[in-house]
């Protein structure tokens, strides 16, 4: 089958039942999206399909319609996404391991709601765990993001 | 004899620290026992100074960082050490983890291992540290733990970059025909003021390595510091919020297979029945093989990707054996309890006479409590994983560790290749927590990958695997006593702490031939060495034998401790009508690093002030790893239940080498802390494990994380641990803040027994 990731397509020899995030990570070589649990539970894995966050350890990829993005789509020859370059500023992974599905979550945020307050962000990323508890610097790198995203626009 | 051995240690150490600029070290090259370990692996116009240090002609300058970065920021902090004196900014340096090396031994990690208080510094105390010390030196234990990495690597780290910058100053001082001393070094640049005239590192690489090491280097005074005590750009960041491969769980190599296993939920028992066929015959499934380890025993199942891995896994059909511990959680946790209360006990803190102390206690002065903590899963984001390829007799494994020689050593005998065919590469960690410090996904990828015929084999565990497998955070049960004094504060307390001897387990599953017997300071720890003085003071361990597997988990017994020990003060306080804070400064009088740290948080959080109905504070302190830390949390009750809003930190830890890393890690403690206290359990129902993922056995999530603010001390004279340091002190704070709300003592974890939380 194809799939449009990243801006490319590419052709997916996988059974249609397989999540899309083992079509990505085992089949295209596709490996920002990481697995956390396999039961939409985590939010480490999240990908965006046409703008909107999807888990992509429960969607079968033979059910995917629409342009997918991974966190290794976001940034452009001009340098990082602002949600990735606020995430620089604020310092804000530890282990790092949840933070590719952090940053699509809140790409998707600032996409629906340019300058969210913190009720905003609580909602929007309350299904992406982070073990490390890097909560308070992913609350700052949001409100910044949201500045230089204003800033750049 | 205690006070001569103590003046004539000083007394060298003060000769040796009167240097004009510096503190002369006898560097560590001419005492180093083993091998530098990059000798083996440079690269084409690559030379290598010491273990720490590798510098190319192209200007590449390649530092070694071997701790485990699990998220703790050690690779920046230690690379900064490194940098410091050799004289180049981090933006200049590429941080690796290196190869597994008895070099890279952690002495710290053992020096605090005696058993003594961390406040003692007697002349036994600190013979002990130093023989421990030597044997982690001599065992050639590279391990991360105990919150010792930066502590262990300050002398040694800075020294080795203090070394390499004086053998490329000499190199180009004959170069250019100059004494070394005419000459600057400025960020990887060697400079010759008077005739402007300057040589790259890089361009004298090969030059220096062929001079003789210096057998002293002067390292800098703290005043002269550009990286260290000042917060440094993590080296991991960039990686970190561009997805980059990094993980073990990202490796890729040519004609790789994927896999998975599933093992034994019952522990210590092999299959009494299977049936693979149906499994074996699945899509994607290249071979389902038995697994039989001191670990587990079940299914490696080899498959064309990880979901046809992960299909196959749970179509296995199998029946597992009878276990030999009880089977149900009620009765598991009642062996704790029963221990606590009447079983054989030994005292690790004996002050004064408790016995005579309760003997004529009047009964209405007396308060006495039962404390539990269930068994607890680490929970790392990324699932336990390892990538082996055995092929013309070399041993290859790409493993998330914190244990690079263990790994090396076990899997290498696993394969039947000698230890120098086994290459061990450690990537980064998506967290560990301590888990990563056993052996079992290593162990599992190493007899996988002898069944694929020399391909490599990456095998992933399902999160339900990692969940419930172990080994985990041990169970405690706790019996209190306290004996309250006219003046409000305890004139005698007894602690009776009963757990699992951790040690044992360990051992059980890695070096089974051994002896593994004594006590396990790990069971008191955080209640035995607290900076308290109580007249007469009792602190007992109780063993517990059970099979089922227990190990480190971040902070260790302090993470029991902390909340069995600080709970029952906050009802000592209570009962004696003293402020909880108040009772500390008049308990802690002795320990002016303890006192100021109170005093801190206090002040901080406004401690004592009026809250409106429906709020209230809880304080809790406990001394871990060599840090001091108190806390201070706000809740609020809501309509949806108790609402974290606030948590005030003070920390005192000796030095302070980074700030935010270190403000991040005690963030980052606290919030692990309130996770397990908030709702973590892991329970049993016929012997099995119930809980299988996140859905129930969550952690903390971004709507529940209070705000945090966090006060660094560099007070004692001794520096402390970080990574673990702020997770003991979190369970008490909040379960004493539930009380002055609520009036409800919760004595048993999770609190979510009792409150719901919003």
């Amino acid at each position: 089958m194809n799939l449009t990731v990243d801006g490319k397509s590419i052709e997916i020899d996988a059974d249609p039942e397989m999540p899309l995030l083992w079509a990505l990570r085992d089949i295209a070589g596709i490996l920002g999206p990481k697995f956390g649990c396999g039961i939409a539970a985590c939010g480490a894995c999240t990908v965006l399909i046409d703008g909107s966050p999807v888990r992509s350890c429960v969607l079968p990829v033979g059910q995917v319609e629409g342009a997918v993005t991974t966190i290794e789509g976001i940034s452009s020859p001009a340098g990082l996404h602002p949600v990735q370059q606020a995430w620089l500023d604020e310092q804000v992974s530890q282990c790092g391991y949840c933070q590719a599905g952090q940053i699509m979550t809140a790409v998707a945020l600032l996409e629906e709601i340019a300058d969210p307050t913190d009720e905003d962000i609580d909602n929007a990323m309350g299904g992406n765990l982070c073990r490390c508890g890097t909560y308070p610097k992913i609350r700052a790198a949001i409100h910044r993001a949201a500045s230089l995203k204003l800033a750049r626009s | 004899m205690s006070r001569l051995g103590t003046f004539t240690r000083r007394a060298f150490l003060l000769g040796a620290a009167t240097v004009a600029g510096g503190v002369a070290v006898g560097y560590w090259y001419y005492r180093q026992p083993y091998p530098n370990p990059l000798e083996d692996e440079l690269a084409e116009g690559e030379v290598t100074f010491n273990p720490y240090v590798k510098v190319s002609s192209d200007d590449t300058i390649t530092l070694i960082a071997p701790r485990a970065e699990m998220g703790q920021g050690i690779s920046t902090t230690l690379a900064a050490f490194v940098a410091e004196e050799l004289d180049v900014s981090l933006d200049r340096v590429t941080v690796e983890h290196g190869p597994p090396s008895y070099a890279y031994y952690n002495a710290a990690m053992l020096e605090e291992g005696g058993g003594f208080n961390f406040w003692d510094e007697s002349f036994t105390a600190e013979t002990v540290r130093g023989l421990m010390g030597v044997a982690g030196k001599m065992l050639g234990l590279q391990a991360t733990g105990g919150s010792t990495a930066t502590r262990d690597g300050f002398e040694r780290m800075r020294q080795a970059g203090a070394a390499a910058r004086i053998m490329l100053v000499d190199a180009a001082a004959a170069r250019l025909g100059v004494a070394a001393n005419e000459l600057a070094t400025e960020n990887g640049t060697i400079v010759h003021r008077a005739s402007n005239r300057s040589l790259t590192y890089g361009e004298v690489a090969l030059d220096a390595a062929q001079i003789k090491p210096p057998s002293s280097v002067v390292l800098k005074e703290r005043a002269d510091w550009k990286l260290l005590g000042k917060s440094q750009p993590r080296v991991d960041m960039l990686d970190k919020v561009t997805g980059a491969p990094i993980f073990g769980i990202d490796v890729r190599q040519p004609d790789m297979l994927f896999a998975t296993v599933r093992i034994s939920p019952v522990f210590g028992v092999a299959p009494v029945r299977s049936d693979i066929s149906a499994a074996s015959a699945m899509p994607g499934v290249v071979k389902i093989v038995p697994i039989e380890t001191l670990y587990g025993s079940g299914f490696g199942v080899i498959a064309e990707n990880t979901w046809a891995a992960f299909k196959a896994a749970e179509a296995i059909d199998v029946e597992w054996g009878e276990p030999g511990y009880p089977k149900a959680n009620d009765e598991i946790m009642a062996t704790f309890t029963q221990a606590a209360r009447s079983g054989d006990a030994s005292a690790m803190r004996d002050d004064g006479n408790v016995d005579v102390a309760f003997a004529d206690a009047p009964q209405e002065r007396v308060i006495e409590a039962e404390y539990s903590v269930p068994y607890l899963a680490h929970a790392p984001m990324e699932p336990m994983n390892c990538t082996a390829r055995l092929k013309d007799g070399v041993l290859d494994i790409w493993a998330p560790n914190q244990m690079p020689v263990l790994v090396r050593w076990f899997c290498s005998d696993l394969a039947g290749v000698p230890g120098g065919k086994t290459n061990v590469h450690t990537t980064s960690m998506g967290g560990a927590f301590g888990r990563r410090g056993e052996l079992d996904y290593a162990l599992y990828a190493t007899l996988l990958a002898k069944e694929t015929d020399g391909r490599p084999v990456q095998v992933t565990w399902t999160r339900e695997e990692d969940t419930r497998r172990g080994p985990f955070r041990p169970a405690s049960a706790g019996h209190f006593r306290a004996r309250i004094g006219e003046d409000g504060l305890p004139v005698a307390v007894d602690m009776r702490i009963a757990a699992q001897n951790m040690m044992s387990s360990l051992m059980g599953r890695t070096f089974p031939s051994l002896p593994a017997g004594g006590s396990d300071p790990s069971i008191t720890d955080g209640a035995r060495n607290q900076p308290y003085t109580i007249p007469n003071y009792r602190v007992s361990e109780i063993q517990v034998p059970l099979a089922i597997p227990v190990t480190f988990w971040r902070s260790v017994g302090n993470s029991v401790n902390g909340f069995f020990h600080e709970g029952f003060m906050d009802e000592i306080a209570h009962a004696g009508q003293v402020d909880p804070v108040e009772m500390r400064r008049r308990l802690m009088a002795d320990f002016p690093a303890a006192i100021a740290v109170v005093d801190k948080v206090a002040e901080m959080s406004n401690w004592g002030e009026t809250l409106p109905a429906g709020k209230a504070k809880g304080f809790a302190f406990t001394l871990s790893f060599g840090s001091w830390c108190g806390q201070v949390i706000q809740i609020a009750e809501t309509p949806a239940g108790i609402k974290l809003e606030k948590m005030w930190i003070a920390v005192d830890v000796g030095m302070a080498i980074d700030p935010a890393i270190i403000e991040a890690q005690m963030t980052s403690g606290a919030i692990f802390g309130l996770s397990a206290a908030m709702g973590q359990q892991i329970t049993f129902s016929e012997g099995v494990v119930e809980q299988s993922n996140f859905h129930d056995y969550d952690a903390m999530r971004i709507f529940q994380a209070p705000e945090f603010e966090v006060a660094i001390i560099e007070n004692f004279h001794r520096m402390g641990g970080v990574g673990e340091v702020g997770t003991p002190p979190a369970a008490p704070a909040l379960a004493n803040a539930i009380f002055a709300l609520t009036g409800k003592r919760i004595r048993q974890l999770p609190l979510s027994r009792e409150v719901s939380f919003a």
